[in-house]
This record gives structure tokens, C-alpha cells and sequence, in this order.
């Protein structure tokens, strides 16, 4: 399917185009039919060539990488900034740091800030400031909604025209129908991706953890996995009427993933993502009452994940997205149903599906690479590829590589990790963004440099 | 045994037929002209209680005092709560006296787990939001057994607001702990999804609550009306209140308190001899004397009965 959208500027910090050859890697792009052994030459920011035995350009680093997969970096369309408001939790730096640890080379930043993204001048400020401080390419959304209160319309044509990479009011719905069938009937003018937290208010209520079994034993008040799937089956038919496309954020519910496999059926132009933490754990993890494993949507029964799971292998759900969200040490160390919903997850997303699906043998290597490069894909954004002619979007992986997360600190200016302590296997040691190396690995880049 | 009493769950039967007996054992102290034992002399226990509560606290500091602690209650109201502060600052200022145990009472489930993280002293959960109240089923165990003898085999209907009640889960968990098949009985609404899987069946009528041998009636509480729960408290009564028409004439009853007559329970049966609720509240000062002394005491210590009772204070008759 050709994308619906124009590409949406990405805005980064201007870092040198790297001269670089990246020896004896497995090469790993399953879109582009690419898995073998090989050099990548990298002169000044695009992959010159792909080829056996590459000679390097007068001047160029070789990064010998015998033992590592060369995959094409990753995309994040859901990662939320707090910038502006909590930069005590994250700001553009250490956000898009721990990003480009993660093996990303472009993300999408959530608009629920405080102020929220609703009119020019905020987006206008955060795109400057992505200038000055952003290790990789980000990209800027916009409310839907003035104030995310689901009342009236952002200036959504204005916004589009100053960059904002799509709408969203993420952290919340887009609670009345008639709204949302104004914004997408909007959408024809202004051009970009509308993206939905799929949630009925009337039955999440007060709810702080998936309705289940756990939840009964804990006396928590549920989440109703029906909460999600009503609103995603309302919100495809919308969309179907008013020809206008939609992006599912964040998957939790099996009865979710059946929702968008009809919708897709029935010729809706919808794409959806689901998040590690969803793909990975369960509400088992709950039981230990720890506010970790607390956000929205929550995490679901092991049938739910397995629903996930099955998804991302056949292409209902399009992409990962990690749904980042630092919250402060002090409101993560509350009972659970006082602290605030949302777990980081940029610096464990691939190592997290790695471990738990591709080691095991759920999934294939192959399949969570294209799904962890697709999500810029439906809002116009190009998916990185390595092929010659190319910008440099690189991840170096060490598959065999074992670590403990949070061991090492994070780059993110939070901790609230929901693998945090956890034993991985995958370990991202370089990753080249828009040309520039963004990320080097402390311990393998010191390793790496000659006696 | 382990350090912290937390959530019923983390008794063995074992553990619980041990704090039956120390319950006897003290509750032979309690018929003494001095209740008090010397065994907790020179220790501290605080009672921590972010809600309002009668007779948990009143029966956890006397229980404290009989075993001779040193106690100090910190409530939410007029307190560093009251100001902002932190569980977590609350705990670990607190902490910097070396109590021996912390007993806490919190609106949300996982306060007491979050305290036991974060001091080395007992914590002994005093309610934790709707998920557990391990002491108050305990205490309902004891009042079962030293009226029955056994739990083996019983047949117990809980009804009510099985969904808004920490009771209901730690009884559903001590009882079958203890050999008793449960019932958990109540409108729809009120009980939670999958429910019975921890280990009770579910039952939105009482028309076979002829079989059970004891109803355990729950508080129902009037704001739940604004929740939509129940159309209305007439409503509810009509088809979950135990009256002398539905307590079968060999049932016993009982009920945590407090009780809302007229609503739950009609005014004949709580005053009728088949109604434990007094001898429920009389085995909460024993029972959490005996939580106080097996979690701080150890096996190690002399049985309680047969401890020296504290010598009189100077100048007691």
C-alpha cells in the first residue's frame, strides 16, 4: 500500500556525516530480501555501497563487527518527551539518547505535555529546541483536540503546515464520536495521520489494571478489555465512511486485535502498533502490586499476549512502538493504585522481544526487525532500509550479547522500566542515525578501539 | 513463619492452626484479673492508619499494650500525612525509632507490601484498600473454631459487596485454607470477574443458601448507590438482606461490621443467639496478640500461657 501521507519533517541536531565501513556484519533487512554476510560502506552519511571485501575510504573508522547484526535502525512512532513541563522526567536530549540506545534512528513524540501540543507556537518551540538538542531525527504530534479536552479541533491545517507529524490525544480517547468524525473529515485538509487511544471512559471508569482473575484477587478495580475493542470497532467504522485513515496506538486486548483484523478486512485504511511491555508480560506481573508494571492500556491476560503475539507475526498489528513514558521515582514509589500510569521502554525494546519471542522461537528474528522499522511508515515517514543510495540508518546488534537492565543506568532521565532488573539477551552496541552515529555502546566501543 | 503478615496468602495451614492456639492461649490470659504479659516489654509497635477505623486499631493497640510493647498510633488526620508527606517519608521516619512491628491501615492495596520494602521492622497488613484484610479473617477462623472446633468441611456462603470488600477475599482464602467450601453470593455487579478462581464458587441468588452452615453477611455500603451498583438499597435488601425468614433455624450468622442494619442484616438476627458478631469482635484482641507474638516473638519464646503475667504497677490494688 503506498503511503497515504506526505513524509512530515523529522527535526535533529546537526551531528557530523559519518565516513564509516562496518566489516563482516550479518546483514539483516528482511524487506529488502537481505541476509548474509557482507560490508556496508558508509561515505558521508549514505550507504555507498553493500559488498564483500570493501576497501575503506581514505579516512573512514572500520568498525569490525564480525559477531554483530547489521539490521536497518528502528522506528518509534510513540514515545512521549515530557518536554515541555517534566523535564525533570525527560527532555528532547536524554529522551532521543535513549532512543539512539535503543537501536532508533527517528521517533515521534506524543503531544500530552504540559502545555499540551495544540497551537503553533508550542510546536513551534519544540521543533527549535529538537534542533539544538535531538540526537536523532524527531518528529512532533499535535493534540486533536484543544487541550486534549476532547471539546473542540486544534487548528489542525496550521499545525500540518508547521510540521506536526500527526494528531493524537494520546493518554486519552477521543471520547465522543462526533468529534472524531469531524477530525477525520479534517484530515483531507490537513494532510497528516490521526492516531487513537482507544478507550471508553464509561467502562475503564476508575480502573487501574487489566479485569481479570489477578484483578479479582487484588481487589483492584479493571480495565475491561472491551473498554479498548468497542471504541477501535466504533472508530473503524468512522473512518470507513469518511474515507480518512486511522493509526490504533498501543494494543492490549485479543478482542482488540480481532477488531482491527475486520476493520482491515472490511477495506478499512487502518494500521495499529503494540508495545513490548504488552508483547512481553502479562497481568501476572501485577500480582507483585509493584507500580512498574502499571500503565494504560494495562497489561493483559497470557491469551491477550498470545493474540499480540500472533498479530505482529502475521501483520495485523503493522509495528512496535514502545510507548515511552518516564515517570518520576517518587510517583512510581506509591501503592499501585495511586501512581501514575506508564513505563519507559526505548533502551529495551528490542532486547525485551528478543529475549522473550525470538530466542524462544515465537517469533522470527526477521519479523520483529520489520516490525520494529515499520512505524513511521504510516504516517509518510520512509522505512529504513540498507540498500546503497540510502541514508545510513543503521543498528549494529550483539544477539549473543547478555546484560542486566538498568544495570548499566539509562540514558533516559527515568527509570520507571518495566524489565528493569530483568537478565537479556541483545544488546544494541551502535546505532547510525540520519548518517551521524547516535548511539556507541561505553564498554563495546572501548573494547573495539586497537591495542 | 515469616516476618511480615501480609496477605492470608502467605500462610501455611500450619501457621494459621499455631495462631488458633496461641488465640486460645491468650484468650485464657485475657480471663485473668491482669491481662497483660511481659513478652513484647521494651519493644515498639506503631499503628499506622491512613483511614478511619474503630475497633482494628483499638484492638491492635490493646493488644500491643497486653503484651506489654510500647505503642504509638500515627493517623492520617493532624498528622505529617496531613501535611504531603510521603508513605514512603512517613515509613522511614517512623523507622528511625526501631519498631519492632508497624501495623498499617491503607486506602490502597500494596501499601502494607510497599512498607515492608522499606523498613526493617513487621508489617503487619491492617487492610490494604479492597484487597486484603488478613487479621480480620483470622480473627473470623478463630470465632469459627473455638465454636466449632473445626473448619473441615464447613459450608460458608459470604454475601454481599463481595467487590468492594477486602474481608471477602482474605475470608474466601482463610476459609478454604482451612477445609471450608465457599460461596460468594451477591448482585452481579458487586462480584468480580472470574471471582472463583480464587478457589470459591459464585452465586447471585440466596435461594440455596439453605445448604450453607454459616452466612458471613458483608457491609454494604451506602455510597456504592452513587456507583450505580445497586438501583437501590431497597432493592438490595429485598433480595440479599438475612433476615429470620432466610437464617435457617441451625445456620450460624456473622458479619464484620460495622453493620448497617435494615440493610444487610434485619435487626432480629443480629440480636439472635445464632449470631456470632459479638464473639467476633471479643477474638480480635486475642487473635492479633497472637499475630503480634508469632511474627515478633518466634517459636523461640515461651508459650504465653504459661509467661510470668507483668508484675502490678506500684500502688494497683
Amino acid at each position: 500500500m503506498p503511503p497515504r501521507f506526505d513524509a512530515p519533517p523529522l527535526d535533529c541536531a546537526s551531528h557530523p556525516p559519518v565516513d564509516l565501513v562496518i566489516r563482516g556484519a550479518r546483514l539483516l533487512d528482511p524487506r529488502a530480501g537481505l541476509d548474509g554476510v557482507a560490508d556496508i560502506v558508509i561515505r558521508g552519511g549514505e550507504i555507498a555501497e553493500i559488498t564483500e571485501g570493501a576497501n575503506a575510504p581514505d579516512g573512514a573508522e572500520v568498525v569490525d563487527a564480525g559477531d554483530l547484526t547489521a539490521v536497518p535502525a528502528f522506528v518509534d512512532p510513540h514515545v512521549h518527551l515530557r518536554t515541555p513541563g517534566r523535564e525533570d522526567e525527560e527532555d528532547i536530549d536524554s529522551g532521543t539518547r535513549a532512543a539512539a540506545a535503543g537501536g532508533f534512528c527517528a521517533i515521534l513524540a506524543q503531544p500530552n505535555t504540559d502545555p499540551v501540543v495544540d497551537n503553533a507556537s508550542i510546536l513551534a518551540a519544540l521543533r527549535e529546541r529538537a534542533r539544538r538538542e535531538a540526537r536523532i531525527p524527531t518528529g512532533f504530534m499535535a493534540a486533536v483536540t484543544v487541550g486534549q479536552d476532547g471539546e473542540a479541533l486544534t487548528e489542525m491545517a496550521e499545525l500540518a503546515d508547521l510540521g506536526a507529524a500527526g494528531f493524537t490525544d494520546d493518554g486519552r480517547p477521543v471520547a465522543r464520536a462526533g468529534i472524531l468524525r469531524q477530525a477525520l473529515q479534517y484530515q483531507k485538509l490537513a494532510g497528516r495521520l490521526i492516531a487513537l487511544h482507544e478507550e471508553d471512559p464509561s467502562l475503564s471508569g476508575h480502573g487501574v489494571m487489566h479485569e481479570g482473575a489477578v484483578a479479582a484477587l487484588l481487589g483492584m478495580a479493571g480495565i475491561p478489555s472491551i473498554s479498548e475493542s468497542t471504541m477501535i470497532a466504533r472508530d473503524a467504522q468512522i473512518a470507513l465512511y469518511e474515507d480518512a485513515a486511522i493509526h490504533i496506538q498501543h494494543l492490549s486486548a485479543r478482542e482488540s486485535v480481532e477488531a482491527i483484523e475486520r476493520a482491515k478486512d472490511a477495506g478499512v485504511a487502518i494500521t495499529c502498533e503494540a508495545s513490548p511491555h504488552h508483547l512481553c508480560l502479562t497481568d501476572e506481573a501485577v500480582r507483585s502490586l509493584d507500580a512498574g508494571f502499571k500503565m494504560n492500556p494495562p497489561l493483559r491476560s497470557a491469551d491477550d499476549r498470545q493474540a499480540l503475539v500472533d498479530g505482529l507475526r502475521s501483520g495485523a498489528i503493522d509495528c512496535v512502538a514502545t510507548d515511552h513514558a518516564p515517570h518520576a521515582r517518587e510517583e512510581k514509589e506509591q501503592p499501585f493504585e495511586v501512581a501514575p500510569m506508564g513505563v519507559t521502554g526505548l533502551e529495551t525494546s528490542f532486547a525485551a522481544l528478543h529475549t522473550d519471542l525470538v530466542e524462544p522461537g515465537v517469533l522470527d528474528l526477521g519479523t520483529v526487525v520489520e516490525r520494529m522499522t515499520a512505524g513511521g511508515a504510516p504516517f509518510g515517514l520512509p522505512v529504513p532500509t540498507l540498500a546503497a543510495g540510502q541514508p545510513a540508518n543503521v543498528t549494529l546488534l550483539d544477539l549473543a550479547a547478555t546484560w542486566q537492565v538498568g544495570e548499566p543506568g539509562y540514558e533516559s532521565r527515568s527509570a520507571n522500566c518495566a524489565f528493569d532488573g530483568r537478565r537479556m539477551t541483545g544488546r544494541v552496541r551502535m546505532t547510525i542515525a540520519a548518517g551521524a552515529v547516535a548511539y556507541r555502546e561505553r564498554s563495546w566501543a572501548i573494547g573495539a578501539v586497537p591495542a | 513463619m515469616r516476618k511480615n503478615l501480609i496477605s492470608i496468602d502467605d500462610l501455611t495451614r500450619a501457621d494459621i492452626d499455631r495462631i488458633l492456639a496461641l488465640a486460645a492461649s491468650f484468650a485464657e490470659v485475657s480471663g485473668r484479673e491482669i491481662k497483660k504479659v511481659p513478652t513484647l516489654r521494651g519493644r515498639t509497635v506503631i499503628n499506622l492508619f491512613y483511614e478511619a477505623s474503630t475497633r482494628t486499631s483499638s484492638s491492635f493497640e490493646l493488644a500491643a499494650k497486653r503484651l506489654s510493647a510500647d505503642l504509638v498510633s500515627v493517623k492520617s488526620v493532624g498528622s505529617s500525612v496531613d501535611k504531603g508527606e510521603s508513605l514512603k517519608d512517613t515509613v522511614l521516619t517512623l523507622s528511625a525509632y526501631d519498631p519492632a512491628a508497624v501495623v498499617i491501615r491503607s486506602p490502597h492495596a500494596g501499601a502494607a507490601g510497599l512498607v515492608a520494602r522499606w523498613t526493617t521492622a513487621s508489617v503487619i497488613n491492617a487492610g490494604d484498600g479492597k484487597h486484603e484484610h488478613p487479621t480480620q479473617a483470622l480473627l473470623d477462623v478463630y470465632t469459627l473454631w473455638r465454636r466449632l472446633g473445626t473448619l473441615d468441611g464447613l459450608n460458608l456462603w459470604i454475601v454481599g459487596d463481595v467487590l468492594h470488600s477486602r474481608v471477602a477475599r482474605s475470608c474466601v482464602l482463610a476459609f478454604t485454607r482451612m477445609g471450608a467450601e465457599v460461596t460468594v453470593c451477591g448482585p452481579p455487579t458487586l462480584i468480580p470477574r472470574e471471582f472463583e478462581q480464587l478457589g470459591c464458587r459464585v452465586a447471585y441468588s440466596l435461594d440455596d443458601a439453605g445448604e450453607a452452615d454459616v452466612l458471613y453477611a458483608l457491609r454494604m455500603q451506602r455510597e456504592r448507590m452513587a456507583g450505580a451498583y445497586v438501583p437501590s438499597l431497597r432493592e438490595y435488601a429485598a433480595n440479599y438482606q438475612i433476615d429470620g425468614r432466610r437464617l435457617g433455624a441451625g445456620q450460624l450468622l456473622m458479619h464484620p461490621g460495622p453493620v448497617n442494619r435494615g440493610v444487610e442484616l434485619a435487626s432480629e438476627v443480629i440480636d439472635s443467639p445464632q449470631a456470632l458478631i459479638t464473639q467476633q469482635v471479643e477474638s480480635g484482641v486475642v487473635v492479633r496478640m497472637a499475630v503480634l507474638y508469632e511474627l515478633l516473638a518466634g517459636s523461640g519464646a515461651p508459650a504465653p500461657a504459661d509467661a510470668e503475667p507483668a508484675p502490678a504497677p506500684i500502688g494497683a490494688a
